[in-house]
């Protein structure tokens, strides 16, 4: 089976965050209020082959961990696309 | 005559100034390509700056999987001089051969001036030539240069000299003011600052010399 899988990476806590922190700042101009702790991150979507979809999860966990991010300043976690 | 290998990824552009720079310094110096599985032969390599594989995904995410990098890293256990200068930082620390990460500066902009150094540790093949306390005017050129390690990391930077280099004007937010850091036993050294545009006088400053004559006079184990 094939299974749409999404990877989230984002700052981990406490690392600094210029991109969201400019962001957050620009907000108030736009007429958004309200609005504190704007963290910018990224996402990856991809399809991967798997007997199942937890297994499909593992191997993007294990893509995540070694590829789509640095773990000395980001975590990431993998979910299903399919139940979006 | 001191053999100096200068790794070459797609993307690389600082590679011609760092061949010419430790050439200028006597070194015998050649351009590997990214794709070479062995480093034999040499005293000391170098990961010039520039942008390996685009810098998709991060500055050095994709570098790191270079086949050179295995042979780098092999190169590196083995007491070699390694020297990252700018994204050849960032390909190290993303491959782990040193602690810590580089961010985007804060403010967000790229950054394309003359800094002031502080040598803060001369326990590295970068710096054992110069004095601590030396300052040195070095160009940074760079986006993602605000180096980040967690509280852990740096203490133990603190505790085993690995410190190198301090901006004396923090330019980019790195954590205390760290401009480059070496591995525990100092024969891996990565920096933001480019010292191979600090060769003369006639184009702003000579003080990146003191830093590439200690490296290149210094092919094996710092300490």
């Amino acid at each position: 089976m094939n299974y749409p899988i999404i990877v989230d990476v984002t700052l981990r806590e406490g690392i600094a965050d210029p991109e969201g922190a400019t962001i957050e700042r620009a907000l108030p101009a736009l007429g958004f209020n309200g609005i504190t702790h704007v963290r910018a991150g990224k996402s990856f979507r991809m399809n991967i082959d798997a007997e199942d979809e937890s297994s499909a999860l593992a191997t993007a966990a294990a893509l995540a961990q070694r590829l789509l991010s640095n773990p000395v300043i980001e975590n990431a976690t993998a979910r299903s696309a399919a139940k979006e | 005559m001191t053999r100096i290998g200068v790794v070459v990824f797609p993307g690389s552009n600082c590679e011609y100034d760092a061949l010419g720079a430790v050439s200028a310094l006597g070194a015998e110096a050649e351009f590997v390509w990214h794709s070479a599985t062995h480093l034999e032969g040499f005293d000391g390599v170098i990961l010039p700056g520039g942008f390996a594989h685009g810098d998709y995904l991060r500055p050095g995410a994709l570098a790191r999987f270079s086949p050179v990098m295995e042979a780098v890293a092999e190169f590196a256990r083995a007491g070699g001089a390694v020297l990252g200068i700018c994204n050849g930082f960032q390909v190290l620390t993303e491959a782990g051969l040193l602690p810590g990460a580089l961010q985007k500066n804060r403010g967000l902009t790229f950054l394309c001036q003359p800094t002031t150094l502080t040598v803060e540790s001369t326990a590295s093949v970068l710096t054992r030539g110069a004095f601590r306390g030396q300052e040195l005017v070095i160009p940074i050129n760079h986006f993602s240069g605000s180096y980040t390690c967690d509280d852990e990391t740096w203490a133990s930077l603190v505790a085993h000299d690995q410190i190198v280099l301090r901006y004396k004007e923090n330019p980019n937010g790195s954590r205390d003011d760290i401009a480059g850091v070496s591995n525990v036993e100092g024969n891996v050294v990565g920096l933001m600052p480019h010292p191979e545009r600090a060769m003369s006088t006639l184009l702003g400053s000579a003080d990146g010399r003191v830093l590439l004559e200690s490296f290149v006079g210094a092919p094996v184990g710092a300490r």
